[in-house]
């Protein structure tokens, strides 16, 4: 088949500064690819192949009516939690984000098998089967879920914000949401807030260049998203959301803007994914060809793979690494079908909180 | 050791498809990421993506095959990681055999249910031709057919145009009305039932989908504030002829933020008109009354009907008054009063009791408000007997509204306490088992039936 040339998923040079000259503001530095050690790196690969194939696995299931309704897969856009959550301080920094959570759970360290028997609904799993795929969460983790409405986590994000900023705890917050979630109106009401009060948060637009079948230009006015804080005075950077040391570069630099008090930061992370939006996704949208050439040519878990045998780091460590991982997800698969379904009281319980 | 090919479930509700092509053939090797195969559902075809790698050994199931159950085997690969294959295809097998296989999961009545005779609708003519089409299709022919007769009217939403429709309803409607009329917007239902607000004001014929009500909640304050209040604080100057439609209600394991009933909330508001049909001659004729309708309308559907094959007029102008229940089905010793899917439950509630000498008369609203009252007490006159059936919570619901109308105004007609059979008072758990528990069904009807009739 003829390759068709590779999508343009890099951002364009000198953006920031561009604008940083125009507004006459200070501005954070300009991000550099993280150097990441030998142990770090294999461990960004490890996270990031334990997503795609947890993510591979869970659409099986989905496949074989384990996991019912609407089920969001993060495979190609692994760089992006795993470069940003590897930079922050677990049980200090907190993290929300829209209903394609799975990989950001997984970024989080939680448990891949509380994950798998929340998606089939059992009682072992993060919700106790009452959420399903896409409310999970874990106040242990500060991972605050998890949620279903388009947009509503930006200003959910920016209230966990603000809780960081009044408890004085030092914690930034990270806010995903997507592309389409990015002209939701609360968004800007949120922008102008969390600027206007120095909140504490990163806004992260993971630009995987659809929302369903709306490709970005189709439904937005301003298609470089990491402008879209700047009327708020809000930085943006945009970042090459498929190589991992590119995300965790622009990490630290937004993590020391924001830390240092000087108000919120919005990351544009251009990424894709290779899936449909759900699983009943017809995709008549784009083209198997675009999708290959993304594969091809920009791979997250290859591009890391690459870095590492730089390193010397060769195929053999990794096929062992690739064994470990394929035991994990194959546990969390058997231990998802094989647990109890929820005891039927449960339909009842968790409503309020207190008895009145 | 071979992996065995499943036909996957590609969506909430599918319980089968049709193979309808393979894009490879025995012998090829294939890779995770590559297109296997083309599956059609009722609602689009879809592409399934090989997960394994190896070599297609055999293909079961060859194209163009019909109604292949979800977890037919359908094509069988040698893997080459022999430790990852032992793994998958065995627990496959014995997946199908847990409780939460799909066929159990489904809340809804299925095909089995025997059906029930239906009174024909009293606006419809005796001896109408009619023709057999899907709930969903109906909706697009009432939108198609409203949008030929008068170039006011256009359809605006997500995915409405280029996508034919997040669950198909707007299908074809681009390719015969074009870009000016058939609207993709962002995902921003505050901004975009405002635009359909202020164009209705300004004398356009708006059809404003909602991907699902849920999301309307976004933008509830057009709906109400906007839309439904400025005929009257304009001393009847300002209209907003719009419509607001998607579907509602509970759909299958989606969980609480996307499984709710808003019937009970829009019918409380005066200065909306609220239909929410159950059959899909109800669905075209009263969208076409409700685009023509001069008030703004909020039209219910149901994501879980949209597939639902019924009987519909086929030819001629099919428009319903808005405002006119419907009795489904006659009976003397007990009325059931629902709407949208709850109809099609109390009819099959209404067969069991047959069976066991009750009489259930069936009531479908169709438009929840105005509320036809009168048909209501009729039926209570006769039968002096009353339930109401709803697919939502119990809570100031519908249900609530009717045994309010009850005591108020049929008081003297009742032999037993008017009751509410809903789904459980809670937010909608995803666990199948839950969820199940949850949703009201027949079985719920006909015992709360039996409790009252002796
Ligand atoms: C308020 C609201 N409107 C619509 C939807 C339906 N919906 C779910 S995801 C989605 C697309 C979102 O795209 P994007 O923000 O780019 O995120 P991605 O799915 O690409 O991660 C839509 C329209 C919703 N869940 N909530
Ligand atoms: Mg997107």
């Amino acid at each position: 088949m003829a390759k068709t040339p590779a999508k343009k998923i890099a951002p364009k040079k000198a953006s920031v500064s561009e604008d940083a000259a125009r507004a006459n503001r200070e501005r954070p530095m300009e991000p550099v690819p993280y150097k990441a050690s030998k142990e770090e790196l294999l461990e960004f690969y490890r996270q990031m192949l334990l997503i795609r194939r947890f993510e591979e696995k869970a659409g099986q299931l989905y496949g074989l009516g384990l996991i019912g309704g609407f089920c969001h897969l993060y495979i190609g856009q692994e760089a992006v939690a795993i470069g940003l959550q590897s930079a922050l301080t677990p049980g200090k920094d907190s993290v929300i984000t829209g209903y394609r959570d799975h990989g950001h759970m997984l970024a989080y360290g939680i448990d891949p098998n509380v994950i798998m028997a929340e998606l089939t609904g059992r009682a072992a799993g993060i919700s106790k089967g009452k959420g399903g795929s896409m409310h999970m969460f874990s106040t242990s983790h500060k991972f605050y879920g998890g949620h279903g409405i388009v947009g509503a986590q930006v200003s959910l994000g920016a209230g966990l914000a603000f809780g960081h900023k009044y408890a004085n705890d030092g914690g930034v917050c990270l806010a995903y949401f997507g592309d389409g979630a990015s002209n939701q109106g609360q968004v800007y009401e949120s922008f102008n807030m969390a600027e206007l009060w120095k909140l504490p948060i990163i806004f992260v637009i993971e630009n995987n260049q659809y929302a369903m079948g709306t490709s970005v230009n189709r439904a937005s006015s301003e298609d470089q998203l990491y402008r879209r804080g700047e009327s708020f005075r809000i930085p943006g950077i945009q970042v090459d959301g498929m190589d991992v040391l590119a995300v965790r570069g622009a990490a630290e630099v937004a993590l020391d803007w924001v830390r240092s008090g000087k108000g919120p930061v919005l990351l544009e992370m251009k990424t894709y994914r290779y899936r449909g939006h759900s699983m009943s996704d017809p995709a008549k949208y784009r083209s198997r060809d675009e999708v290959q050439s993304v594969r091809d040519n920009s791979d997250p878990i290859e591009g890391c793979k690459a870095y590492l045998a730089e390193m010397g780091v060769g195929e053999d460590q990794l096929k062992i690494l690739e064994k470990e991982i394929r035991t994990i997800v194959n546990n969390s698969a058997d231990f998802a079908e094989t647990s109890p379904e929820p005891d039927l009281s449960e339909v009842y319980t968790d409503v309020l909180v207190e008895q009145y | 050791m071979a992996i065995e090919l499943k036909m996957p479930a590609l969506s909430p509700t599918m319980e089968e498809g049709t193979l309808a092509k393979w894009l490879v053939k025995e012998g090829d090797s294939v890779k995770s990421g590559d297109i296997l195969a083309e599956i059609e559902t009722d609602k689009a075809t879809m592409e399934f993506e090989a997960v394994d790698e190896g070599v297609i050994t055999s293909i079961t199931v060859p194209e163009g095959t019909d109604g292949v159950k979800v977890g037919t085997v359908i094509a069988l690969i040698a893997g080459e990681d022999e430790e990852a294959t032992t793994k998958a295809a065995p627990k496959a097998v014995e997946a199908k055999a847990t409780p939460t296989a799909p066929e159990n999961e489904q809340p809804t009545p299925t095909a089995t249910a025997a059906p029930a005779p239906v009174k024909s609708d009293p606006a419809t003519a005796a001896g109408t031709a009619m023709t057999s089409v899907t709930l969903r299709e109906a909706l697009r022919d009432a939108m198609a057919e409203e949008m030929r007769r008068d170039d006011r009217v256009f359809v605006m939403g997500e995915e409405v145009a280029e996508y034919q429709g997040a669950y198909k309803v707007t299908q074809g409607l681009l390719d015969e009305f074009g870009a000016r009329r058939v609207i993709d917007t962002p995902i921003t239902e505050y901004g975009f039932a405002g635009i359909g607000t202020g164009a209705a004001m300004g004398g356009l014929r708006p059809v404003i989908e909602f991907m699902t009500f849920n999301f309307a909640m976004q933008a509830i304050d057009h709906i109400i504030n906007s839309a439904a209040k400025t005929n009257y604080m304009s001393g009847g100057q300002m209209r907003c002829p719009i419509v607001f439609r998607g579907p509602n209600g509970a759909a299958a394991r989606v969980g609480a933020q996307h499984s709710q009933n808003y019937a009970p909330w829009y019918a409380s508001v005066p200065g909306l008109i609220v239909i929410s049909p159950y059959d899909a001659a109800d669905a075209k004729g009263l969208l076409k009354a409700a685009i023509r309708c001069e008030d703004p309308v909020v039209f219910l559907e149901n994501e879980l009907l949209y597939g639902r094959t019924f009987e519909v007029p086929a030819e001629g102008d099919h428009v319903l008054p808005i405002g006119r229940a419907r009795i489904m089905r006659e009976g003397t010793d007990v009325t059931i009063v629902s709407y949208s899917i709850g109809v099609g439950l109390a009819l099959e509630a209404a067969e069991k009791l047959a069976g066991e000498g009750i009489s259930a008369e069936v009531i479908d609203l169709r438009t929840i408000r105005p509320l036809d009252k009168a048909t209501v007490l009729t039926s209570l006159a006769k039968t002096n007997r009353l339930i109401v059936a709803e697919e939502g919570w119990p809570t100031c619901s519908v249900g609530s509204e009717i045994i309010a109308i009850c005591m108020e105004e049929g008081f003297d007609d009742l032999d037993a306490p008017v009751m509410r059979v809903t789904n459980e008072d809670v937010p909608m758990p995803y666990a199948a088992n839950l969820e199940k528990a949850t949703l009201i069904n027949a079985d719920k009807i006909a015992d709360c039936v039996r409790k009252i009739v002796r």
